[in-house]
């Protein structure tokens, strides 16, 4: 059975239909990419599925359990979780707090816990910043747990933030256009490390991404959304030689040529 | 070049620091009423803080000038205490309007509403106003009541703040300034109109007498006793707002100020998150509220107006929104120019216009541009210090201590997945 199953999802902004209709299926343990042109309605996507946004037709299943409707803190406390495209990171916090912050829904700590400073709210505590740190280490971004988060270089960011997400325990990871704004070398590493999550953390990883070569290099399988509506699915290579994806992405008269 | 000098900037010495407190505590031992030895004996507090030595000490020498240095020498002089004790008032309730403003970043206007729960719930109760709606002629309750009033004006001041969060919450941002804005005045107009047809708050009137405290048939009504009142109350909110800025709450706190949408996607809920910034942040003002009462023996609507919510966010960010010490700084500030300094310089002059020496009009009678002062004064730290006197700074973390912490022996959360599958394989 598939683990994540989107069915008919359909949002709307008044007048304009960002997602018809887009029906996938998404394997445990898989890594499929979501591709398209801008304005395709992939975010749209990624936001009705992490509850952003809540679809006007359709059905989310997880596990076979809708969570439509569900909040965003809930959608993720429930093992989906995101990275964004613009990265959104704690500016003020340090990274380590940054990583602190993912696990926030596992701890437990109440007002009057955190008042009176409970032997379980500080081994809670410590446990939670081994935790951070351990992820910050994963990663390879523990040097700077201490700094803030905002001030990093902007590759260390893109990892703080996917260390945060890991935080969170989820079973999917939602990646936003990870390798957005890197250098050809920083793009491999990213698809290294992505390729490096999914195979010793077991995760199912679900991507959005521009850069064609990490896409095709990457993923076991590809959609194509374009004007909201689904228009492909396939393996990289079916991708690849797919005649609507041509036109999709270079015109008509480009698929007419090949 | 300012900030290398800061940078190489250690502290001031423990010498200094020590000569400066016993001169001030001195002259104002000796030299009668002299208000600028009072003021130094308080600026010695900012002193500490900034003194070069370890935390333990500055505590101690910190409480020392609070609880024995100041009372020794200032406590015959019921003005000095008067002043001290108005600016633990404003101190504490910045530190709790710190908490929703500063940490959680929502932007409150109607603050003082949950004061004046405070303030009301006990005024109501310990004079005979309760008998008009309550039977059995119970009231006025005696002295005694006041301190388990301080966790009943907590309660109180905590569910108003629920209550109004619910509606309010739903808006963020400048909607909700204005929404608060809103709620406050909503407040005191019910406050000023609850004399019919119950008569609850005896509505413009006020309500009088408000009893002192007692403890153990003590009456604690002088200024002297609401100093070491207010120091109390004011250690237990600091010691709040400190374990809270560094724990799951307060991350999560400062996590929906700096993003919505990110904070959500870490499983962070907005709602109870903003609630609890917001029944933590009323519940202090609560406190504060009863303790005001008690010490004004005598509290109206006008206590409790749009301009009080304005200085104490004025304090708040002056000082620097986030920041314990730096809000501590911005209250005591505002509300020493506010009640001593502006005052001692108006009375000046009209010394020197007694005798002859200058002519001032009384429009430009200083005690009255207070607005002015503090409009000036805020466009001066916008532009020169826009992170107010002492900005907020995150705690760094002690690295060693997490490496050497046992829990680090195995692996947690979803790295615990990488000793099962690939054990070995991880260095």
């Amino acid at each position: 059975m598939a683990l994540l199953e989107a069915v008919g999802l359909t949002k709307k902004f008044g007048g304009l239909v960002a997602n018809q209709d887009v029906t996938l299926k998404i394997d445990k343990g898989s890594i499929t990419a979501v591709i398209g042109p801008n304005g395709a309605g992939k975010t749209t996507f990624f936001n009705m599925i992490t509850g952003f946004y809540e679809p006007n037709e359709g059905e989310i299943l997880l596990n076979g359990k809708s969570i439509k409707g569900l909040r965003p803190d809930q959608i993720a406390s429930r093992g989906i979780t995101r990275t964004f495209q613009n990265i959104r990171l704690f500016k003020q916090m340090t990274a380590l707090e940054n990583v602190m912050v993912g696990v926030h829904s596992r701890l437990s700590a109440g007002i009057m816990g955190i008042l009176f400073n409970t032997k379980r709210v500080r081994e809670e505590e410590e446990k939670a910043r081994v935790e951070a740190y351990q992820l910050m280490e994963y990663v390879g971004i523990a040097h700077i747990a201490n700094e803030a988060a905002g001030s990093l270089p902007y590759g260390l960011q893109r990892r703080l933030e996917i260390a945060r997400a890991l935080a969170t325990n989820p079973q999917i990871i939602l990646l936003d256009e990870p390798a957005a704004g890197m250098n050809p070398r920083e793009t491999v590493e990213m698809t290294e490390f992505i390729r490096l999550l999914k195979k010793e953390l077991d995760l199912t990883i679900i991507l959005i991404e521009h850069d064609m070569k990490l896409v095709m290099g990457l993923s076991e399988y590809i959609h194509v959304l374009d004007y909201g509506r689904k228009i492909a699915e396939g393996s990289p290579e079916q991708i690849r030689n797919n005649p609507s994806v041509i036109e999709a992405y270079l015109g008509k008269s480009a698929s007419e040529v090949s | 070049m300012a900030n290398l000098a800061l940078k190489s900037f250690k502290g001031i010495p423990l010498v200094v620091t020590l000569i400066w407190i016993a001169a001030c505590a001195s002259a104002l031992h000796f030299l009668d009423k002299s208000v600028i030895a009072f003021l130094g004996i308080l600026t010695s507090i900012v002193l500490i803080y900034y003194t070069n030595t370890s935390k333990l000490i500055k505590l101690v020498i910190g409480a020392a000038v609070l609880i024995i240095i100041i009372p020794l020498v200032a406590g015959e002089n019921r003005y000095y205490m008067e002043v001290a004790s108005q600016v633990g008032i404003y101190v504490a309730m910045a530190l709790g309007l710190n908490i929703v403003v500063g940490f959680a970043g929502l932007l409150d206007l109607g603050y003082v509403a949950f004061f004046a729960a405070g303030a009301y719930a006990y005024a109501i109760f310990s004079t005979s106003q309760a008998n008009e709606f309550i039977a059995g002629n119970l009231f006025p309750l005696s002295g005694d009541w006041f301190w388990p009033f301080l966790i009943v004006g907590l309660i109180v001041a905590a569910i108003f703040g629920v209550l109004l969060g619910l509606p309010v919450l739903r808006v963020k941002g400048d909607y909700l300034a204005i929404v608060t804005l809103g709620f406050g005045e909503i407040i005191r107009i019910v406050f000023n109109n609850l004399d019919k047809p119950i008569n609850i708050t005896n509505g413009p009137q006020g309500i009088t007498p408000i009893p002192a405290p007692e403890l153990f048939g003590i009456k604690m009504g002088t200024p002297f006793y609401f100093y070491f009142i207010v120091l109390f109350v004011i250690a237990f909110i600091v010691l709040a707002n400190i374990r809270f800025e560094h724990s799951r709450l307060g991350r999560a706190w400062v996590a929906i100020r700096e993003d919505e949408l990110a904070a959500q996607s870490m499983g962070i809920s907005l709602l109870n998150t903003k609630l609890a910034a917001f029944a933590t942040g009323a519940s202090f003002a609560g406190v504060v509220g009863v303790i005001f009462a008690a010490k004004q023996t005598f509290i109206d609507p006008t206590s409790f107006t749009l301009m009080e919510s304005i200085g104490i966010l004025v304090m708040v960010i002056l000082g620097g929104s986030g920041s314990i010490p730096g809000v501590i700084l911005g209250a005591a500030f505002v509300t020493l120019l506010q009640v001593q300094l502006l005052k001692e310089f108006s009375n000046f002059l009209h010394s020197l216009q007694q005798s002859g020496m200058i002519n001032l009009p009384n429009q430009l009678d200083p005690s009255k541009f207070q607005r002015l002062i503090f409009g000036i004064m805020l466009i001066f730290v916008a532009l020169y210090r826009p992170n107010g006197l002492i900005p907020a700074k995150r705690k760094t973390n002690d690295i060693d201590a997490i490496k050497a912490s046992p829990f680090g022996r195995g692996k947690l959360g979803i790295l615990s997945k990488l000793s099962q599958s690939s054990s070995g394989k991880q260095s």
